[in-house]
């Protein structure tokens, strides 16, 4: 009997969470997410004000083999019918990544079957294709809690990176916001709300690096300004009233989404220099949850003739699927690993470009 | 045992680039150096420019708030950029090899308060404080041991 499909196991562990996935891509291309769960550190701890990571690489460990186990059992699949298994093996935190490349060297040894380290952040730049089918080269914008970068995602292994950020990602800037007015975590959905009662006008935040060219970003100045901000209106009026609270969140918002607006008008620029057949820009990770930032981004595509595409939230936060995903890609490349995979805590996807620079030997300008 | 201590007052932000240029000067592995000071004082902006002047070709050097901790190697030996702000305990700070960095690389620390009584009683503290302008910063420098009394002689007398 002819295969007319492929299956693929996916483990991450890179980062807070734990993950395993099953999926099956068919003949015809087509790809199915069979099994995908997450046993996550959603627990908010209070003191802290945000997610507390699970550093423990005992802990990741444990949760993986369970991870694992309950994937196969929701594909209703045995370790028997998995073609190739696809593990996060870098970049990340090294106790977290080492449980999951330990873990899928056992699966691949115990049954024989092909091994093939992926980078957490192709996992990233690759879920449009699982998603949406995009074809290279795409346009991404990865932008989430620890990333903010534009890629041109060329094949699985090609990336060129346009642009980033070259301090704060914009998810922990909204963290840090929140932190900073007393909002509860995580962050960038209390900013939102808060924000939808604003009037973005009232304060004026700096668009760092705007006046640049390129596509860096920097937005650690907007939080020195915001806290800046908050001191003055609360040694006017002893502390913060609601509305404050709304006109601060709404101007912080507006200024993240107007950097993010015109830094992605000109990486489209650069990306249709590639004349891309049907081009399209995905932006992926917990930001393009934001309504306000997204629908700005969608004007942006809309008014450079570019499709706008944004994978769904649950495979733009930390998922196996993606990695499961991946790690197709790179077995229809050829790409095998054996038990010298090892763990790389830092993996940038592009290599060939020098250090965003704007901030260290001079100072940035933020 | 005795503290010793000295301020500067960084103007602006290239004034902070220079200063931790001028650290990256006297720093050797082993050194632990602490980052004290609220959000938005510029202990991140500190460490950018330290890491990004001890190296021959400049690496980005992005927040470590949600990866925790970040590696360079440098011209002078390998940095560990770490913001302890996410982490819940001594446990977190061992099972990261923190403490075997403390040994080996030059470690600059966010937020070590999380530390509690694991700091190193060679560590060198910088206290970044608001300034009189937007952009300026007093910086209070403190340690323990005497052996920094001599090496930041170039800054105590500046």
């Amino acid at each position: 009997m002819q295969t007319t499909s492929l299956t693929f196991l996916g483990l991450e562990s890179s980062c807070d969470d734990t993950a395993a996935a099953v999926l099956r891509v068919f003949s015809d291309g087509t790809r199915h997410i069979l099994a995908s769960t997450v046993m996550g550190q959603n627990t908010l701890h209070a003191d802290f004000g945000g997610v507390v990571p699970e550093i423990a690489a005992r802990a990741h460990a444990e949760r993986i083999d369970v991870c694992v186990q309950d994937a196969l059992r929701d594909a209703e699949l045995g370790l028997a019918d998995i073609d190739a298994i696809g593990v996060t093996s870098g970049p990340g935190l090294i106790g977290g990544v080492l449980a999951g490349v330990m873990c899928a060297k056992g699966l691949a040894a115990g049954s024989g079957k092909p091994l093939i380290g992926v980078n957490h952040l192709a996992g990233h730049a690759l879920t449009p294709r699982l998603t949406d089918g995009l074809e290279f080269p795409y346009l991404m914008l990865l932008v989430s809690g620890g990333h903010c970068q534009f890629l041109i995602v060329k094949d699985a292994e090609t990336y060129s990176r346009i642009g980033g950020t070259i301090d704060d990602a914009p998810g922990e800037a909204f963290d840090k916001t929140a932190r900073l007015l007393g909002l509860p975590q995580p962050g960038g959905p209390s900013v939102e709300q808060a924000a939808l009662k604003g009037n973005d006008t009232r304060f004026k935040f700096p668009r760092p690096l705007l006046d640049r060219d390129g596509c860096d970003m920097s937005f650690s100045g907007l939080k020195t300004a915001l806290l800046r901000t908050r001191d003055v209106l609360v040694a006017e009026h002893g502390g913060l009233f609601e509305t404050d609270i709304a006109d601060v969140s709404a101007g912080f918002q507006t200024a993240v989404a107007d950097v993010l607006a015109e830094k992605s008008r000109r990486a489209i620029a650069t990306y249709l220099e590639l004349s891309p057949k049907d081009p399209v820009i995905a932006v992926a990770g917990g930001v393009a949850a934001n309504k306000f930032i997204r629908s700005r981004l969608e004007q942006v595509a809309h008014d450079t003739g570019v499709r706008f595409t944004a994978p769904p939230l649950a495979l733009c936060t930390d998922n196996a699927a993606m990695i499961a995903n991946a790690a197709f890609e790179l077995y229809q490349r050829g790409v095998r690993h054996d038990m010298t995979l090892s763990a790389r805590p830092r993996w940038p996807l592009d290599t060939s470009r020098p250090a965003m620079l704007g901030s260290g030997k001079k100072g940035a300008k933020a | 045992m005795s503290h010793f201590s000295f301020d500067l007052a960084l103007a602006c932000l290239d004034d902070t680039a220079e200063l931790a240029q001028r650290f990256s000067k006297v720093l050797k592995p082993g050194d632990v150096i602490l980052l004290d000071g609220d959000i938005g004082m510029g202990k991140s902006f500190f460490a950018r420019c330290l890491i990004q002047s001890s190296q021959d070709i400049p690496e980005d050097v992005p927040s470590p708030t949600f990866t925790i901790v970040q590696t360079y190697d440098t011209e002078i030996g390998e940095i560990w950029h770490t913001d302890l702000y996410r982490l819940s305990g001594a446990d977190d700070i061992i099972e990261l090899g923190l403490l075997d960095a403390f040994e080996t690389s030059i470690c600059l620390v966010e937020w070590p308060d999380r530390l509690e009584t694991l700091v190193p009683q060679s560590a060198l503290r910088l206290r970044f404080s608001p300034g009189p302008t937007e952009d300026a910063r007093q910086v209070h420098v403190t340690w323990t041991q005497a052996a920094w009394t001599t090496r930041l002689e170039p800054f105590t007398h500046a």
